[in-house]
C-alpha cells in the first residue's frame, strides 16, 4: 500500500513536472518577465490631404498579439528627435490595431505641437502586463501640408462639370434659346398674396429666420425681398421686416429701399420697415408672434433659415389668418412649413424662387443645369444600384470623398 | 465703379473660398481663418447698427404714442437694463443683477416660448392628419404607424408596427429626404455661383 502511494507522489510530480516544462517559465518575484515579440516593420508616413502637423505610423502586429500568456495589452507609440532618444510617447492603441494617426497641432505655444519640415522618429512599444518590447526605430519623417486635397476629386470633378452645365446653360439663354421650367404654386401665389394684402389694407410681413447674411438661403430670400418689395410699393401696401441678424437687416434695408427707389416710389420708403429685434431665438419668436397678433398681416413670407421656431412662427401665422408662403433649406423644419402654411417651397425651390419671379434668361439658364444635374445624379444613383446587386461594387467607391 | 468694385471683390472673395476648399496647405488654413475673423469684426460692428435701429423704432413708438406702446417701453428697460447690469461698475457678467436677470427672467421666459411648440405641434397635426383625400389619409395612416410605435401597451402588436415603422423611416422617408438634400446641395451650388458671376445680385440691394 505504502509502496503503492509512492509510485503515485512520483507519477504525479513527474507530470506536474512535464506540464511545467510545456508552460512559459512564470516570472519568479524580483527577476525580469520574459519580454513578448516585439512589433515589426514599423512604418511611418506623412498624414496625407492635410495642413501638416500630423504622421501616421503603421506596424505588423507582434506575434503575441492575442496569443500565449505573453498577451499583449496595449502598443505605445514613441516619438524623438534622434534615432537615439529620448523617445517621449505620443499614443497609445489596443491590442490588435496596428495603425496611429500622431496628429498635433499648429500652435507653438501648445504643448501638443507638432512642427512641419522637421525630423522625427518613431518606434511602437508592445505591452503585456508584465514585460514590454520595443520594434526598430523608424524614420526620419517630416510632416508637410499639401497643396492639393486629394480625396476630394470626385468634388471637383462635380463641381467643375456643374459650372460648365450652368455656364452652357446661361449662354444658351442668353442667345434666346426657350427655356422650359416648371410652374411652382408657392411663387405665383406670391402676387396673389400682395393683392390680398393691398385689398385688405394689411401689412406683409417677410421674416428671414435665423440666417446670417452668409448663408445660401437668405442670400437667396435677399433677391425674393427685392421682388416683394417692388411689388408693395407698386401696390402701396407696407411692408414689415423683423429681423435677427442685423447684417441682414442692414443689406434688408437697401434691398427695400432699392425696390421702393425702382418702383418710382422712393418717398413711401420708411426705414423703419426692416428693423432688428434680437438675436436670442426665442425672444425674436415672441417679437415676430407679438407682431402678427397686433398687426394682423395679411400676408406673411417665411424665407430663409429656420430652425425650432418655424412651427412656432407659422402656427400663430395661421391663427391670426394669414396667407402663409414658406421657403426653407432646412429639411427638418419643412414638414412643419408643409402643415402650417399655404404654400412651402421645398429646398432648392427657395434659391429657384428670384428667377422664377424675375423670368431672367441668366438666372432660368442656372435652373436649367441643376434639372441636368439631379437627371445625371439619378442615372448614376440607379447605375450604382445596379454594379451594387451585380458584384461591382467598386464603382461606388470612385465617388467616395475621403476627407 | 459703385457696382463694379463690390462685385469684383465677391469674385475674388468667392473664388477663393471654393479654392480653398481642395487646398489643405496650412497658408491656405490662415487665410480662411482670417477671412472668418473679418466675419465676426463685421459682424461686432453690424450689432451697433442693430441695436440703433432697434431703439430708434421703439423710441419712435413711444413718441408717436403708436397702438400698443407700452410694449416698446418694456422692450427698451429690458434692452438696457440687461446692458448696464453687465457692464464693469455694476460688478460685470458675473454681478448678482446680472446673473439673476438672466437665470430668473430671460431663461424661464425662453424655455416657456420652445414649450409651446408642443401645443402648436398638436394644432398643426390636427390638421394635417385630418383625412380629406386620399393622400391625406395614407399620411394618417403613415403617422399613426410611427407615432404608435412608442406605445408601450401594444403588446404582442408592438413588433410588427416598431418594424413597419423603421421601414417607412428608413426607406421611403429617407429616400425623400435625400432627394431634398441634394436638390438643396445642387441648388447652394448654383446660387453660390450666381452669386461669384454676378448674376444674382439680390445681396447688393439690386437685382
Amino acid at each position: 500500500m505504502i509502496r503503492q502511494i509512492v509510485w503515485l507522489f512520483l507519477l504525479a510530480l513527474l507530470l506536474a513536472v512535464c506540464v511545467q516544462a510545456q508552460e512559459p517559465p512564470a516570472a519568479a518575484p524580483g527577476m525580469p518577465a520574459a519580454p513578448p515579440s516585439p512589433p515589426t516593420n514599423v512604418v511611418v508616413k506623412d498624414a496625407p490631404d492635410d495642413a501638416g502637423h500630423a504622421v501616421i505610423v503603421s506596424w505588423t502586429l507582434s506575434a503575441d498579439d492575442g496569443a500565449g500568456r505573453r498577451n499583449i495589452i496595449t502598443y505605445r507609440i514613441l516619438r524623438a528627435e534622434t534615432p537615439a532618444g529620448p523617445f517621449t510617447e505620443r499614443g497609445v492603441v489596443g491590442l490588435g490595431t496596428s495603425l496611429y494617426s500622431d496628429k498635433g497641432t499648429d500652435e507653438e505655444s501648445d504643448p501638443n505641437y507638432f512642427q512641419n519640415h522637421k525630423d522625427f522618429y518613431y518606434k511602437v512599444v508592445a505591452v503585456t502586463t508584465a514585460s514590454e518590447a520595443e520594434s526598430a526605430v523608424a524614420g526620419p519623417i517630416q510632416a508637410y501640408g499639401q497643396w492639393y486635397n486629394v480625396g476630394r476629386t470626385p468634388v471637383l470633378i462635380a463641381v467643375l462639370i456643374f459650372t460648365f452645365l450652368t455656364l452652357f446653360f446661361i449662354r444658351q439663354a442668353k442667345r434666346g434659346a426657350y427655356l422650359y421650367v416648371r410652374p411652382l404654386a408657392g411663387i405665383e401665389a406670391v402676387d396673389e398674396a400682395i393683392g390680398r394684402a393691398t385689398e385688405m389694407g394689411k401689412p406683409i410681413l417677410y421674416v428671414f429666420g435665423l440666417g446670417t447674411a452668409s448663408d445660401i438661403a437668405t442670400i437667396a430670400s435677399f433677391t425674393i425681398l427685392g421682388r416683394v418689395a417692388k411689388k408693395v410699393a407698386e401696390y402701396q401696401t407696407s411692408l414689415i421686416v423683423p429681423c435677427y441678424d442685423p447684417i441682414v437687416m442692414t443689406v434688408a434695408q437697401e434691398t427695400v429701399r432699392t425696390a421702393y427707389l425702382d418702383a418710382g416710389r422712393p418717398d413711401s420708403y420708411r426705414e423703419d420697415s426692416v428693423y432688428f429685434v434680437t438675436q436670442a431665438q426665442f425672444a425674436y419668436v415672441a417679437a415676430v408672434n407679438g407682431t402678427m397678433l397686433r398687426e394682423r398681416p395679411a400676408t406673411n413670407l417665411y424665407l430663409g433659415k429656420f430652425y425650432a421656431e418655424s412651427l412656432l412662427l407659422a402656427e400663430t401665422g395661421a391663427l391670426a389668418g394669414s396667407i402663409q408662403i414658406a421657403g426653407t433649406d432646412e429639411p427638418t423644419q419643412i414638414p412643419f412649413f408643409v402643415v402650417a402654411c399655404d404654400y412651402t417651397l421645398i429646398g432648392e425651390e427657395l434659391y429657384a424662387a428670384s428667377a422664377y419671379l424675375g423670368r431672367e434668361p441668366l438666372l432660368l439658364g442656372s435652373l436649367k443645369a441643376q434639372d441636368w444635374a439631379k437627371a445625371a445624379i439619378i442615372i448614376l444613383a440607379i447605375f450604382g444600384f445596379l454594379a451594387a446587386t451585380f458584384g461591382w461594387p467598386e464603382f461606388v467607391s470612385y465617388f467616395r470623398v475621403t476627407n | 465703379m459703385k457696382k463694379e468694385i463690390p462685385l469684383l471683390i465677391v469674385l475674388i472673395c468667392g473664388l477663393f473660398m471654393a479654392i480653398q476648399f481642395f487646398v489643405p496647405n496650412e497658408a491656405s488654413q490662415f487665410l480662411y481663418r482670417y477671412a472668418l475673423d473679418w466675419v465676426i469684426v463685421i459682424g461686432v460692428f453690424a450689432l451697433a447698427l442693430g441695436i440703433w435701429s432697434f431703439t430708434k423704432v421703439s423710441y419712435d413708438k413711444i413718441s408717436r404714442r403708436s397702438e400698443n406702446w407700452p410694449y416698446a417701453v418694456v422692450a427698451l428697460i429690458g434692452l438696457f437694463g440687461m446692458i448696464f447690469s453687465g457692464f464693469g461698475f455694476f460688478g460685470g457678467m458675473e454681478s448678482y443683477m446680472y446673473k439673476h436677470l438672466f437665470q430668473f427672467i430671460v431663461v424661464p421666459i425662453q424655455a416657456t416660448m420652445f414649450a409651446l411648440l408642443a401645443f402648436f405641434i398638436t394644432s398643426a397635426a390636427y390638421r394635417a392628419f385630418r383625412a380629406r383625400s386620399a393622400l391625406a389619409t395614407v399620411l394618417l395612416a403613415t403617422a399613426l404607424i410611427v407615432m404608435l410605435r412608442f406605445n408601450p401597451f401594444l403588446g404582442p402588436l408592438g413588433d410588427p408596427i416598431g418594424a413597419a415603422a423603421s421601414w417607412i423611416l428608413n426607406v421611403p422617408n429617407m429616400a425623400a429626404k435625400r432627394a431634398i438634400v441634394i436638390g438643396i446641395g445642387l441648388g447652394m451650388v448654383a446660387t453660390a455661383l450666381k452669386v461669384i458671376l454676378g448674376i444674382e445680385r439680390g445681396y447688393m440691394g439690386k437685382d
